[in-house]
């Protein structure tokens, strides 16, 4: 076919421009009075930036088909390193106490839950795809939970908050793409939606009373409605017991996001920090390299986790707009290709790729401005780190790929 | 059908929806935080990296009156520490006693500071010698929380000699910076601790400057100038004092080594303090930047109160210099005349009741006019004046005469007179009608229950200076004399007053050795009796010259110093001195 000679070049065009604004940005996370370890990660950065093209070139000349075939090796591989990290795996950085590190013979050869969010897109769309028709009920649901569900697990259990809230995103997005009914879908999140609420009584009441006129209107088999009733009264009880289990630092984490200025020295002080940053950048921003809170080590993992705080304190309100301008309009468009795809297995890789992307810039990018609990949780193609750098620009070959096999010319499109 | 392109044109339309909505609230986020609250944060961010240093702001000079310096400051070193926590500043103390001397007690003090700022440079020493600074300036690297900072130091060029009068400076204690007096101090500022430095500290502090340094997160010094402009400290107004430097210095002389007491000379018409000097005085130089502790051990533990000022604060029986109080109250309310003769004549002692009341000379002075015995200072003559007078009416005069007053000098810690308020004194202290009214006798020749400070005398002999016109002791020079009427003879009372005040420095007098070549001096000795040494009395003058036009009064008391006479040749070398060296024009003496 003579459209996979012409790639999709606005999204590698939108991809490259948020790769080099990122690098800049690891750049300048760099430059700080005192000596820091980011200072040349630059280059590291560039780096990972080629092989990431390399990479995406490569898959963008992949079929689809290929991609659908090797979905299940590439799962179950992911699974089984997921399954050893225990033993190999090693913390690092912001993660030091974590085992998300696949680490041989002392050397850390990267992230293995990046590819395994990857690889469970794949594995997800590949199920979905083998349907005729969305599930209508949570017993048909059992499948695409299973696929999400095992590396779920493992990667909780690492533990690695943040990409087990990506593998969330991307199990409900997929669904939601797939046609899976809103009402269902709520009540499969209906028991987590429980145990946030729980911590006000009144306010888990009157969820309850929504759940129930929901059950009603929708009518899922009785013993579902019952499950999912008694479900939510069990985590509505539940909910302080397991408060009470959760380790210290992760309850300072909730506490924290309800309120920061509650422990301003400790675990506050990076939402405290990273905010006073943002808000010191005003509209143009203290200028490339010269913000004060990234120089002179107020903000906390300056090149990962909170990396924009720096845009947002260097290049301010404009700059930020930028960015997350550049995002809006590649998301935009990602949607447009999952749109235009092919078949039914393309269009859901692509939106789960989204998915996944977008969960990761909502809640990175909310937790710099304590919108969210802070969650050590990268920024696609801004934050420093190879495995996510090489994983996002993997993405983008695919959604090439998925763009040049779909319907219509995806490049003449408005966005 | 689920995944129909219709369908699936929906969702994503939900979906490009809700891609948008979530732009628009991070953009909103964004816009709050960064636009509508930028200022709060853009000072929270300025509070994270910036921390003030102090910039000391020079002392006030102080001058005497023809503009030589009494005060003045000389280009000194402070070393202080930014620190993040106190346990770092510690850490980071020890190691730099490795480097100069610090002692562990100057590390408690420094890390008692830091909790009481910890976001301003901890002083570690207010006044580092040049050595240490040079030694620490070479280990700078060593230290990067370390601020040495160029600070002026007070420096008295006459040291001891005005001590007295100065005071000195030091660092603002913990107790001073919760005092109110103190709000808007900060630790580590130097504040006035005696005298003048102590009783204008508001004139002489000036106005401290602001250095601004950048710091990073854990408090290490990133940048030392140029962070933010700096606001420079402003310099105190000088102070113009009344004080006769060269009078001071001459005053000074005449205690030496060996006398102790306390001597002050006032210009009697204006209240100018020229000189006021405390024996034994000490060095004030050397409490500049933190007194040495065996300095300051040895001060205290000496007998004579080096640090005592013996001018306003130590209070002695007035003896017979006070008996111009009584003879001043009696002329005024017409009790007695300067004629008038007492019923029983001196013969070196009186009886009273069941008791012998002795005159300081056993040979007697037979009959005498209250002239006279202003002269003589005749105890007998006085004893029966007091009588006469009575208790009740004697005290209320004291009271009137401002004995139980302080003079005011604007210095800090002046004692008050002490003096019975009212007869009520006596009946709360010996129960009533439990004593006789030979208290009265006691009273009357400065004895008894009055004690007075050097200061207070002299304020009361400006009034018989110049007709009952006290003028309240003044050091600071001031456009208006403060100035009250406390007694209204009438001229020739007063003319004939001042002429027995002269009578006891010339021939036959009690101070007759005190003689000075040219001018009349008026005056009164005093030896007075006291319980510390029953066998030395203190030395007492108080007078003023010229006597009818009177310049100068001085007072001087030496403690222990046995006869009157003895503090009169100090006192008429003091007026000698000022008079001879005074303005030809001004000198306006008899013959």
């Amino acid at each position: 076919m003579d459209r996979r000679a012409i790639p999709d070049y606005p999204t590698v065009a939108l991809a490259l421009l948020l790769s080099i604004y990122g690098i800049l940005m690891v750049y300048s996370a760099g430059q700080t009075d005192a000596p820091n370890v980011a200072q040349r990660l630059w280059h590291y950065q560039v780096v990972w930036l080629c092989i990431g093209l390399l990479c995406a070139f490569v898959v963008s000349r992949a079929s689809v088909r290929l991609m659908e075939w090797a979905a299940w090796p590439t799962y179950l591989a992911v699974l089984c390193i997921l399954a050893l990290l225990p033993i190999f795996g090693s913390g690092a950085g912001t993660a030091a106490s974590s085992s998300a590190w696949l680490t041989i013979h002392g050397h850390r050869i990267g992230q293995p839950s990046e590819l395994a969010k990857l690889a469970v897109v794949l594995m997800l769309a590949r199920t979905l795809a083998a349907r005729k028709d969305a599930p209508k009920s949570l017993l048909e649901l059992w499948q695409p939970a299973l696929v999400v569900g095992i590396p779920w697990i493992f990667v909780f259990l690492q533990p690695d908050l943040g990409s087990s809230i990506v593998f969330i995103g991307i199990f409900f997005a997929m669904l939601f793409w797939f046609g899976v009914p809103w009402q269902l879908l709520l009540l499969v999140a209906s028991p987590g939606i429980s145990l946030i609420l729980a911590f006000s009584t009144g306010i888990w009441t009157a969820w309850f009373l929504v759940l129930i006129a929901l059950v009603w209107a929708y009518k899922p088999y009785l013993w579902e409605g019952v499950t999912v009733v008694l479900a939510n009264v069990f985590m509505g009880i539940a909910a302080p017991l397991l408060w009470d289990h959760l380790k210290p630092y992760q309850r300072n984490r909730l506490l924290v996001f309800l309120d920061p200025s509650s422990d301003p020295r400790a675990s506050g002080y990076h939402v405290i920090q990273s905010q006073v940053a943002i808000g010191s950048g005003g509209w143009l921003g203290k200028g490339f390299t010269l913000g004060t809170q990234k120089r002179l080590a107020f903000l906390p993992a300056q090149h990962t986790d909170f990396i924009f705080a720096v845009v947002g304190e260097e290049l301010g309100f404009i700059g930020v707009t930028i960015a997350l301008t550049i995002f809006l309009v590649l998301f935009l468009r990602c949607v447009r290709i999952a749109t235009r795809a092919n078949d039914t297995f393309s269009s859901l890789v692509a939106f789960g790729l989204t998915a996944s992307w977008f969960v990761h810039v909502g809640e990175n990018v909310g937790m710099t401005l304590n919108l969210m609990p802070i969650a050590g949780i990268p920024l696609p193609f801004f934050s420093y780190g190879g495995s996510f750098m090489l994983a996002s620009w993997l993405a983008i070959g695919m959604l090439v790929r998925i763009s040049g096999e779909g319907r219509g010319r995806a490049d003449s499109l408005a966005i | 059908m689920s995944f129909h392109p219709n369908d699936v044109a929906r969702r994503a339309r939900y979906a490009s929806i809700g891609l948008f909505g979530a732009f628009l609230v991070l953009l909103g986020a964004f816009f709050k935080t960064q636009v509508l609250q930028n200022a709060q944060y853009v000072l929270q961010s300025e509070t994270n990296r910036l921390r003030e240093v102090p910039l000391p702001a020079p002392r006030g000079i102080i001058y005497d009156r023809d503009g030589r310096v009494i005060a003045e400051n000389v280009p000194g070193y402070s070393v202080s520490m930014l620190s993040p926590t106190a346990d770092s500043l510690r850490a980071v103390l020890r190691r730099l006693s490795g480097t100069i001397p610090l002692n562990s007690d100057q590390i408690d003090a420094a890390v008692r500071r830091y909790h009481r700022a910890p976001n301003r440079p901890t002083a570690v020493l207010s006044d580092a010698p040049f050595d240490v600074v040079s030694v620490l300036e070479e280990h700078r690297v060593q230290f990067p929380g370390l601020i040495i900072q160029s600070a002026p130091k007070r420096h008295y060029p006459d040291g001891a000699v005005v001590a007295a009068l100065v005071g000195y400076t030091g660092e603002i204690t913990e107790a001073e910076l919760n005092a109110r007096a103190f709000r808007g101090y900060k630790s580590g500022q130097q504040v006035g601790k005696g005298g003048l430095e102590k009783q204008y500290e508001d004139r002489l502090r000036g106005k401290e400057g602001t250095r601004f340094v950048e710091v990073d997160a854990r408090g290490r010094v990133v940048r030392d100038a140029g962070a933010r402009q700096d606001i420079l400290p402003e310099g105190a107004q000088p102070l113009y004092t009344n004080i006769d430097l060269d009078l001071q210095r001459f005053t000074s002389g005449l205690f030496g080594d060996s006398l102790q007491g306390g001597a002050i000379a006032i210009e009697p018409t204006t209240g100018a303090v020229l000189a006021l000097y405390s024996a034994p005085s000490f060095d004030p130089n050397r409490f500049i930047g933190g007194i040495p502790a065996d300095y300051w051990r040895d001060l205290n533990n000496d007998p004579r109160r080096p640090l005592y000022n013996k001018v306003i604060q130590g209070r002695y029986p007035p003896g017979s210099t006070w008996k111009l109080a009584t003879a001043t109250w009696a002329l005024e309310n017409h009790i007695a005349t300067l004629d008038e003769t007492m019923p029983t004549p001196c013969t070196g002692g009186f009886q009273f009741g069941n008791r012998y009341y002795h005159c300081w000379d056993p040979k007697g002075h037979g009959n005498l006019t209250l002239a006279h015995a202003i002269e003589k200072s005749c105890d007998v003559y006085f004893y029966q004046l007091g009588l006469k007078i009575g208790l009740s009416r004697l005290i209320a005069g004291g009271v009137a005469l401002s004995f139980r007053d302080r003079t005011g000098i604007d210095l800090p810690n002046e004692s008050p007179g002490y003096f019975p308020y009212s007869l009520d004194y006596y009946n709360r202290l010996y129960g009533p009608r439990g004593y006789s009214s030979s208290v009265v006798l006691n009273l009357a020749i400065g004895q008894g229950e009055n004690s007075q400070t050097v200061a207070s005398m002299a304020r009361f002999y400006t009034a018989l200076a110049t007709n009952g016109m006290e003028a309240k002791p003044t050091i600071v020079r001031k456009s208006e004399p403060d100035r009250t009427r406390i007694f209204t003879l009438d001229s020739a009372q007063f003319r004939g007053l001042r002429a027995a005040l002269a009578g006891v420095v010339a021939t036959g007098g009690t101070a007759a050795a005190s003689q000075i070549q040219g001018i009349v001096l008026a005056g009164k000795t005093g030896s007075a009796q006291n319980t510390q040494d029953p066998l030395h009395t203190h030395a007492w003058f108080v007078g003023f010259a010229p006597a009818d036009q009177p310049k100068i009064v001085v007072a001087v008391l030496l403690e222990f110093g046995g006869h009157g006479g003895h503090a009169a040749r100090l006192a008429s070398k003091i007026i000698e001195h000022y008079l001879k060296v005074a303005p030809a024009s001004q000198v306006q003496t008899e013959g």
